[in-house]
């Protein structure tokens, strides 16, 4: 049995590690309620663009918007966005394997967080092109944040060096589950858009203010702008979710620990002092 | 009488969402009255005065760019910002009208930058005229 002071060492580690992932966690949980409500509250609006999209493209699918009109894959894009800092599970771990399934030697990658950044750049075969570029991931982003990337993107669509844009990342469900989705964004295709809840009444193609094609060319790369900044905020309300759960394990833990030990201390105390008494009891029996 | 049900949605949320006799918005090409029965229509939306009328209530709204989708009984829009008119103080308005006048003047903008700017200039703009107009009637 351990020495009553080798055990008291591991009992204040231990607390001092649940001192800081207690701290982590509180941290986590604060960030998380803002991140959640600015995920949230983006919703409703992510919902009726995809119902405005939905109405508008199958009555303009003839006038070949480029970024509807599907072109044979060449290169595709993939945005990964992940996280900056581990500790939150196996929230990176999840979407990495699943992009990793995918893999393939048409892939192009474009990375938000460091953590997703390193692993790209792990990848078999990679090189200069295979990582297109790298974004930054703040806390308070903005719109502005997520439209630099998604122009980025559309720069690269345009010119024709990606043939499609492909969307990784965690999907907000609830604080303690997040899931991982890789979903394709560009060429926007109708039926990848939320079906709408209101019964959908056509639109007579005449009736668009100003032109159809003038209504696309406005409402196309705002979409995938909004997207891609819902993406962005919908994973950072998974990162701070999930690094809260694993913070208030990983604090649970470490008490249970603490409890096991202290329990193994005071019995190696008990025994400490009965070899003690014994000891001095014999000392006197044989005086005697 | 029928109804129009309006939603107003912005990144921040659902701003408004009640049935009322009729809207009014600034369209690409100019105002636009909205009664129920309206013909289906998309078109896009510039910053300014949304009005939304029900028998003698009037609500009026500063709204930012977007999209408005039009049907018979539904009036979709989606805007970078909603405000109601309690809700813009107008001192803070001006100074941004100012600050964003300024940057514009001075020219040392990017273009993307620029392109903000601009908005954010337009976006007030509609926020005063919301303010001022009602003031004064």
């Amino acid at each position: 049995m351990a020495s009553t002071r080798e055990i008291r060492r591991r009992i204040r580690s231990v607390k001092n590690t649940a001192q800081i992932t207690k701290a982590m966690q509180m941290v986590a949980a604060s960030k998380m309620r803002r991140a959640q409500l600015r995920a949230l509250e983006g919703r409703p609006y992510q919902k009726l663009l995809d119902e405005v999209t939905q109405s508008l493209v199958p009555q303009v699918g003839q006038l070949r918007h480029p970024l509807l009109n599907p072109r044979p894959v060449r290169r595709r894009a993939v945005l990964v966005i992940s996280t900056d800092k581990g500790l939150c599970g196996s929230l990176n771990t999840n979407l990495f394997r699943e992009l990793f399934r995918r893999h393939g030697p048409d892939r192009a990658y474009v990375s938000v967080g460091r953590r997703g950044r390193s692993f790209l750049a792990s990848l078999p075969n990679s090189t200069g092109e295979t990582l297109l570029a790298d974004f930054e991931l703040r806390d308070n982003l903005t719109f502005r944040d997520g439209k630099r990337i998604s122009r980025f993107l559309l720069d690269k669509f345009s010119s024709g060096a990606i043939d499609a844009i492909d969307v990784a990342h965690t999907h907000f469900v609830n604080a303690l589950v997040q899931a991982t989705v890789i979903r394709p964004l560009v060429p926007i295709a109708p039926q990848n858009l939320a079906p709408s809840e209101a019964p959908a009444t056509p639109v007579v193609p005449d009736n668009f203010e100003p032109s159809p094609e003038e209504l696309l060319d406005a409402l196309l790369p705002f979409f995938v702008d909004w997207n891609i900044y819902q993406a962005l905020l919908d994973s950072l309300a998974s990162e701070h979710s999930a690094r809260m759960i694993a913070m208030k394990n990983a604090t649970e833990n470490a008490k249970e620990l603490v409890g096991d030990l202290t329990l193994e201390y005071n019995k190696a105390r008990q025994e400490g002092i009965t070899r003690e008494i014994l000891e001095i009891a014999t000392a006197q029996i044989a005086l005697e | 009488m029928s109804s129009l049900h309006v939603e107003i949605v912005t990144p921040e949320g659902v701003r408004f969402a009640q049935d009322v006799e009729m809207a009014t918005f600034p369209g690409e090409e100019g105002e636009m009255g909205v009664y129920p029965n309206h013909e289906p229509l998309i078109t896009r939306v510039v910053p300014g005065e949304l009005v939304l009328q029900t028998g003698e209530e009037r609500k009026v709204l500063a709204v930012g760019e977007g999209f408005a989708k039009i049907s018979a009984a539904r009036l979709v829009l989606l805007s970078d910002m909603a405000l109601y008119e309690e809700e813009i103080e107008e001192a803070k308005v001006a100074e941004a009208i100012e600050r964003a006048q300024q940057a514009l003047r001075q020219k040392e903008l990017g273009e993307e930058e620029q392109a903000a700017t601009a908005a954010l200039l337009a976006r007030s703009l509609a926020q005063l005229k919301v303010k001022r107009r009602h003031r004064s009637a």
